[in-house]
């Protein structure tokens, strides 16, 4: 089987593994108490959160392990906007952001809050004049905008948004959960969210880092851990396995990131070239090393998929028909792009040439007897 | 609802209008997929727009979701015209395609 779906979730890192099992013998002690092994606990989760702030460009103190990306944006949405419930209560986000983010502002809305969806070009990159207009509405309390696509691949202009968002005052949440690990961090962020099984940590670590002078308030009942802003007690072994490959991830990153993207490119090349009918979606040039999406006409997304997975291909679709709430991807949708047979192709480490190689040689006459049962030729 | 909120007169470009008067032009031609899920719209569409003299409208009716944004994608590869897209009254969309060529 060729594993093609990084982008729902990385392998676990070999470095992930060996820090995975060392840490459930030495870190599985309660870190808020006083005993060695707890003292142990507790300084193996203080190293890996001053390992992760140091590869997101954070302070150890701004950084919290959440027990999931999902997770660590609900509480980087909802907290902010309750910290600056006084400054306003409309929120602003682009239409392509992560269900997380938009799930989050249904919330607020329900709550009585106001939200703004900014949309987005045929690329799936967001308007960053309309954003910035946005955000310098009076009563914005938050804008949210994601470093890259999860379906497309597209990078968004963060740095002008947060160019934007500073010249407004409104701090920006910036969702990395696409591209940390694999891409620096960009600048100007007031909070950031991360999810380390995308970079190939384990699931359940979410990071959430709240930047020095961001106001923020837990939307949650009082609890201790995390400095007050995640509850529960911490996977500490979890977290020290996505510290260890997140770094692992970050040393390899120049070569592999270089490698993939070059994958990806002859994928963007070969696919249109080999099937005709097929429209290659998202920003050819400035999008994430791993990801390439493609729609092909007259074809049904979930046959698509059953296909390939039966040709020995784990992929994933924005298609409808593949959803559970049986309606298109909202990122294809607010790009206006075909969603119909819709593939997701993306790249996790290490993955082998031959594999791409035999993925371009099967599809082709996959689509055409798909397209052959509906009576296309 | 289905359709994501724009807010307000913001740049999405990319998104497919829906008109709320009428259409201004009767169609040539008229596509029942109501009940049909994509990609069989776009299918019935691609068999049967030269059924129609060039310049005319095809009127297509649907109610899969992924129409919506669907057809008016397949007039852009296409180098079809999306005309516009009006909601019917029982759910569902009648989305109106100018052939040219």
């Amino acid at each position: 089987m060729a594993y093609l779906d990084a982008a729902s979730t990385e392998p676990l890192h070999p470095a992930a593994r060996d820090a995975l099992l060392a840490a459930i013998d030495a870190g599985w002690a309660d870190p808020a108490r006083l005993y060695g092994t707890a003292r142990r606990a507790q300084m193996l989760l203080e190293h890996s959160r001053g390992e992760v702030a140091e590869l997101l460009g954070a302070r150890p103190d701004e950084v919290s392990f959440t027990s999931s990306g999902t997770q660590a944006v609900h509480l980087g949405v909802l907290g902010t906007l309750r910290g600056r419930r006084r400054a306003g209560r409309h929120l602003v986000t682009s239409a392509v952001e992560h269900s997380a983010v938009l799930h989050a502002a249904e919330t607020h809305e329900a709550d009585g809050g106001t939200a703004e969806v900014v949309g987005v070009d045929i690329l799936g990159r967001v308007d960053a004049a309309a954003f910035a207009e946005a955000v310098a509405r009076p009563g914005t309390a938050l804008a949210c905008l994601q470093t890259a696509n999860h379906e497309v691949g597209t990078l968004q202009p963060v740095e002008e948004a947060a160019e934007a968002c500073a010249a407004a005052g409104v701090p920006l949440l910036v969702d990395a959960a696409q591209s940390a690990g694999r891409l620096p961090i960009p600048a100007g962020w007031s909070v950031l969210t991360a999810s380390a099984h995308k970079w190939g940590g384990p699931a359940g670590v979410g990071v959430l880092a709240i930047r020095k002078g961001t106001r923020w308030r837990s939307p949650y009942p009082e609890d201790e851990r995390e400095r007050r802003r995640v509850p529960g007690f911490e996977n500490v072994p979890a977290v020290a396995a996505a510290a260890a490959a997140l770094r692992a991830r970050a040393a390899e990153e120049a070569a592999e990131g270089a490698r993939l993207s070059a994958l990806v490119d002859r994928i963007r090349t070969e696919v249109p070239r080999l099937v005709p009918d097929v429209e290659v979606i998202g920003d050819p040039v400035r999008r994430l090393p791993h990801i390439v999406t493609f729609s092909c006409l007259y074809v049904e997304g979930e046959a698509l998929l059953t296909e390939l997975d039966k040709a020995g291909f784990a992929i994933s679709s924005g298609s409808s028909c593949t959803a559970s709430t049986l309606r298109p991807s909202h990122v294809l949708e607010a790009m206006g792009v075909l969603t119909h047979g819709n593939v997701r192709v993306s790249l996790p480490r290490g993955v082998s040439e031959g594999d791409v190689d035999r993925f371009l040689a099967v599809l082709p006459d996959i689509v055409r007897r798909i397209r052959a049962s509906l009576g296309v030729h | 609802m289905w359709r994501r909120r724009t807010g307000g007169g913001d740049a999405r470009e990319a998104a497919p209008p829906v008109e709320a008067a009428g259409p201004q032009e009767r169609p040539a031609l008229t596509i029942d997929a109501l009940g049909r899920k994509c990609p069989i719209p776009i299918i019935m569409l691609a068999e049967r727009i030269n059924e129609v003299p060039m310049r005319d409208v095809v009127a297509v009716l649907a109610d899969d979701p992924a129409a919506f944004t669907d057809i008016p994608a397949w007039c852009r590869l296409k180098s079809h015209e999306h005309v516009a897209s009006y909601e019917l009254p029982q759910g569902g969309w009648s989305i109106h395609v100018r052939r040219n060529y």
